[in-house]
């Protein structure tokens, strides 16, 4: 669904962000603040401090995956720069001083990594990151330490999942250093079957060899998820046929629904659009819905005081209104 | 007959003993139930001892008595019990203060202890021309040995424009 490559950098002569005092904390986001901005890559980008945003903006910036939900707890001292069109952001005193990331549509690991690099070179040129030969770039947490890369793919994989194989999968992408991880990263759960596969370890190994590693790795899993699509069809094509439908069916005539039964079911629906049940132009209507029915972004559409079930009642009221048009599932 | 200490109170007999190889280095550690209680060590076998390295540093300077001098990073005064708290280090100097404990946990964190990869501009062009510098010398070697002296002579004057050098025209 989406590539994401993130660099972690610091400056050398200054504490890494969970140590340092406010007052530093500061110092440093006004030095880097105006050196991201200054890019040419982020000429007309949104630049702003943390303290200067509403949790609702904050909660918005992380379901479109703009910024971690670690540093959408942080307030003074901690910034964010992100490019009109959403393909760059770099988070100030995250974890650590920078964390910049390139993010792509689709299956793009190499290019993102090429983008951020190149962010990356041009970055180094005004501020003095903490490099050390042995070492390489040093990070708060020893766990980035060397390239501080961290090369991730969304993956939908509704396939694997209804095919009960999700779980092995997981477990042998994990052996070979990957992590599995839900929607929003670290400790999150697979809502829509969607899951987030990066790479581990950041030392010893250069940050090309990790995305061609991370590549093959994800090949297969689509791959996988594919084959479990086919089997799946040919062995048991009326149980793929009643999820989606019953998911098309509660979509389409709820009048209240939770965030997270909605990416449930769209998430069939979007394999009902990948396996030729739907028109393969609803792709994009899905993939919108998907966002903008996330409780931040309906908030930020109607207004910021909704309750939870009032929420649940418009995005039902949203889905339904643009389902109308999306005739029911075809099946052969 | 003396029973074994325990290596954090140094009080009562240890009766937990863990071995760890890491690299080619062992680590024995040497628990009575308590304190491997409270270090949680309770299943040896999904037990990194690097974790437990680090804290035991951390336990001994929080005990005055023990009379160890706590390891500060000179540069932002981060010390090991900081980094048993949060598992993030204080600086960049931090890498240097804390290097002997760190290369344990390194070692079972990543693929290699040596970074490859980019490296700051400056640093790549250093590293990028002595590269360039031992491939071409290969080479030349290798050209002399069959007797290809025009190739030779090509790979030499490379080298010699490498080294601050005119660029021969004969090049390109």
């Amino acid at each position: 669904m989406s590539s994401r490559v993130r660099l972690a950098r610091n400056l050398r002569h200054a504490a890494f962000p969970g140590w340092a005092k406010k007052p530093e904390r500061v110092k440093v986001m006004e030095m880097i603040m105006p050196a991201v901005s200054a890019l040419p890559e982020m000429a007309d980008a949104f630049a702003e401090a943390l303290d200067n945003l509403t949790s609702l903006d904050k909660q918005l910036l992380v379901e479109r995956h703009l910024i971690s939900r670690e540093h959408a707890a942080k307030s003074v001292g901690s910034g964010l720069v992100v490019n009109r069109t959403e393909t760059f952001s770099v988070m100030i005193n995250e974890e650590d001083h920078l964390r910049m990331q390139a993010l792509r549509p689709g299956f793009q690991t190499r290019e993102a990594w090429q983008a951020v690099d190149k962010l990356d070179s041009a970055l180094e040129k005004k501020l003095d990151f903490a490099f050390d030969n042995e070492l390489g770039y040093l990070t708060a947490c020893p766990t980035n330490l060397g390239t501080g890369i961290r090369v991730s793919a969304m993956l939908h994989l509704p396939g694997l999942v209804l095919a009960e194989q999700i779980n092995p999968i997981i477990q042998s992408v994990n052996k070979l250093g990957l992590a599995v991880r839900g929607l929003y990263g670290e400790g999150t759960e697979a809502l829509g079957n969607v899951f987030q596969v990066s790479n581990q370890m950041t030392l010893g190994e250069s940050e090309i060899g990790i995305v061609e590693r991370l590549e093959k790795v994800l090949a297969q899993v689509i791959e996988h998820e594919e084959n479990a699509r086919l089997t799946l069809l040919e062995k048991k094509p009326k149980v793929v046929y009643n999820h989606i439908g019953r998911a098309y069916g509660v979509l389409a005539n709820a009048h209240s629904i939770s965030s997270k039964e909605t990416m449930n079911l769209l998430s069939l629906l979007r394999l009902g659009v990948d396996m030729g049940l739907f028109p393969g132009t609803e792709r994009s209507l899905v993939d919108e819905l998907f966002l903008i029915t996330q409780p931040a972004h309906l908030q930020k559409q109607i207004s910021d005081k909704l309750s939870a079930e009032e929420r649940d009642l418009i995005r039902a009221d949203m889905v339904r209104e643009r389902l109308t048009h999306v005739g029911r599932p075809v099946t052969k | 007959m003396k029973f074994m200490q325990c290596c954090v109170c140094k009080e009562k007999p240890a009766t937990v003993h863990l071995t760890q190889i890491v690299g080619e280095k062992m680590q024995k550690l040497d628990l009575c139930e308590d304190c491997a209680k409270a270090k949680g060590v309770n299943d040896p076998t999904s037990f990194a001892m690097a974790d437990l390295m680090m804290g035991l540093g951390a336990s001994q300077e929080l005990d005055p008595s023990a009379g160890i001098v706590e390891i500060k990073c000179p540069r932002c005064g981060f010390s090991q019990a900081d980094f048993k708290k949060s598992g993030r280090l204080g600086c960049p100097d931090c890498y240097k203060t804390f290097a002997e404990g760190l290369a344990g946990l390194l070692k079972t964190m990543h693929k290699g202890t040596r970074h490859i990869g980019k490296a700051p501009e400056p640093l790549r062009q250093t590293r990028d021309k002595a590269e360039r510098l031992k491939l071409l010398q290969k080479k030349l070697a290798k050209a002399i040995e069959v007797e290809d002296f025009e190739l030779a002579a090509q790979l030499r004057d490379e080298i010699k424009a490498i080294n601050g050098g005119e660029t021969p025209a004969r090049i390109r």
